[in-house]
């Protein structure tokens, strides 16, 4: 048996998303800005996924913008924040620490650009408060920008209550809702966000798409310049089979959304009790505050990678927050934000599944998980002087 | 292209020599657990022979091969042959190191002279201190070379 529990680093192409693709790759392959009949199917294509999308977030079409993935949704919808700010002399952006490094790594940019970012705490939990943000807030607050769900431990941030606060203050809001589409219930009326990214590949949908949800009157900034493609917003010749294809993925993930989130909230239930067996584990991030699908989990006295590679061999497929598996020498950002030490940072483990996952395979991977961890830590020096009362255990 | 090659991946699933030595002679233990890596080697000598080794290691796949490569590498031969090995050895025995995980070989190379600079302290021989170097993970992973 070979699992995939690595659904928040990207799912498996829908069956249905791939059969609405194909035509638009061969057949009805025109340019959708094209005057011929085989562009101006193209574009009815592209209409009808707009509104498809629009839809299933409770937008207007006309607030729908594609792009080329999650990642260039969240760096327009900053940069754009940003430039709406400057333009009125406010240069201050407030973000957290844990959030993406599409995020993050826009908001250095910024940094370098003369923008002053906050980044505000997360808590033990990985739950940021509408206070810390209230707290935050100053007259020179350009934008509030805070992911809806957590990509490595899969918490629910409080994003209505923060949109309300900062439509209040004057303060644009943009939430980067990659891990929550598809996954949890969003409606961006009852959210009340300014703007809000999106990305195909983490609902079942192709690679190399995404949208930005940008309401109406909020002033976007080009990231990509070129033609009058997406309302002069982004330019490029649209993706139309990408474009396609998100959105049958996006109908489908969201059609039986309350059934789906059962299923799995039951799988990570049952995940959650078995791994919470091993002694000197702990769970990352909210108990309750949580997407249904997302579990990450410490192990003490073993480093993440090895365990990656032995759960690979024994059929899991998952990832890790260690410093190995980053490239980096620092274990994930994410975890350090938490509080969580860096030796114990190390040994992470972020199982990540979804609707297409079985009771059984949860039972596969309670099996092999123990078994890796006992191997792993029965080989570890950290594990022996943990055990032997050298150094005291963390966790 | 695999991450690690296929004799990382031997060596990482079937370590050679991994356990403890109540009795060793000499034991070495480098990296830390902030950075991520640590490794302890033991090893027992007779009349100046490495008559066996064993290792625990808590770190990445490409650690736990570069430690127990560097057993093999190093049993059953002279202490001074031991001192001479090198990360860059190591490294080329498993058929390459990704670049960002040379500083694997290196904690290997470090293991192995902690462990003979503990034997000679224990059983009081003399050495040139300047022979045995850094035993931090962050000078390890500035002293990769490939």
């Amino acid at each position: 048996m070979y699992v995939y529990a690595d659904n928040a680093a990207t799912t498996s192409l829908s069956p249905k998303a791939l059969e609405a693709m194909m035509p638009y790759f061969t057949e009805t392959y025109g340019n959708a800005s094209s005057l011929h009949s085989p562009g101006q199917r193209a574009a009815e294509a592209l209409q009808a996924a707009r509104e498809a999308v629009a839809a299933a977030i409770n937008a207007d079409f006309k607030e729908i913008y594609f792009t080329g993935g999650g990642s260039e949704a969240d760096n327009q919808a900053i940069i754009s924040g940003a430039m709406a700010g400057a333009r009125k002399g406010k240069k201050h952006i407030i973000s957290t620490a844990f959030e993406h490094h599409a995020v993050l790594h826009t908001l250095n940019k910024l940094e370098k650009e003369g923008f002053e970012v906050t980044l505000l705490p997360v808590h033990e939990n990985g739950v940021v408060t509408v206070e810390d943000v209230a707290a935050a807030i100053r007259p020179d607050t350009a934008l509030v920008t805070i992911m809806f769900v957590n990509n490595e431990i899969g918490t629910i941030q409080p994003i209505a209550e923060i949109a309300a606060l900062c439509h209040e203050k004057g303060v644009l809001m943009h939430t980067d809702a990659v891990q929550a589409v598809g996954h949890i219930p969003v409606d961006v009326q009852a959210l009340g966000v300014d703007m809000l990214s999106m990305a195909a590949h983490k609902f079942h949908g192709p690679k190399g798409v995404g949208a930005l949800y940008a309401r109406r009157g909020v002033p976007l900034v080009n990231v990509i310049e070129g033609g009058q493609q997406e309302r002069g917003k982004r330019g490029g010749t649209e993706n139309i089979p990408g474009i396609v294809g998100m959105a049958a993925a996006i109908g489908e993930a969201t059609a039986d959304l309350p059934a789906h989130m059962a299923y799995v909230t039951g799988l990570r239930e049952k995940l959650i009790e078995g791994l919470s067996k091993i002694p000197h584990s702990r769970l990352n991030g909210d108990r309750d505050k949580r997407v249904p699908g997302t579990v990450n989990f410490c192990f003490e006295g073993i480093e993440g990678e090895g365990l990656l590679l032995w759960l690979d061999q024994k059929g899991v497929a998952a990832s890790s927050g260690s410093a190995c598996t980053s490239g980096s020498l620092d274990p994930s950002h994410v975890l350090l934000a938490l509080g969580i030490p860096h030796e114990i940072a190390h040994g992470s483990l972020r199982l990540s599944i979804d609707v297409l996952n079985t009771p059984e395979e949860i039972d596969h991977i309670l099996k092999v998980v123990p078994e890796v961890v006992d191997y792993l830590r029965a080989m570890s020096p950290v594990w022996d002087e943990l055990e032997r009362g050298l150094t005291p255990h963390l966790i | 292209m695999a991450l690690y090659s296929d004799t990382v991946m031997d060596h990482f699933q079937h370590p050679r020599n991994v356990g403890e030595m109540p009795d060793a002679d000499g034991i070495g233990e480098v990296g830390n657990a902030v950075c991520g890596d640590i490794m302890r080697m033991y090893i027992k000598v007779k009349d100046g022979i490495i008559t066996d080794v064993k290792f625990k290691t808590f770190g990445c796949g490409s650690a736990i091969a570069s430690s127990s490569m560097a057993t093999e590498m190093i049993k059953g031969k002279p202490i001074t042959e031991a001192l001479e090995l090198s990360n860059k050895a190591v490294a080329q025995a498993l058929d390459g190191l990704p670049a960002h995980k040379l500083h694997c070989s290196v904690l290997a190379e470090e293991a192995v002279r902690a462990a003979v600079k503990d034997y000679y302290d224990k059983q009081g021989i003399a050495y040139d201190p300047a022979v045995f170097g850094c035993d931090d993970c962050a000078k390890a992973h500035e002293h990769a070379e490939g």
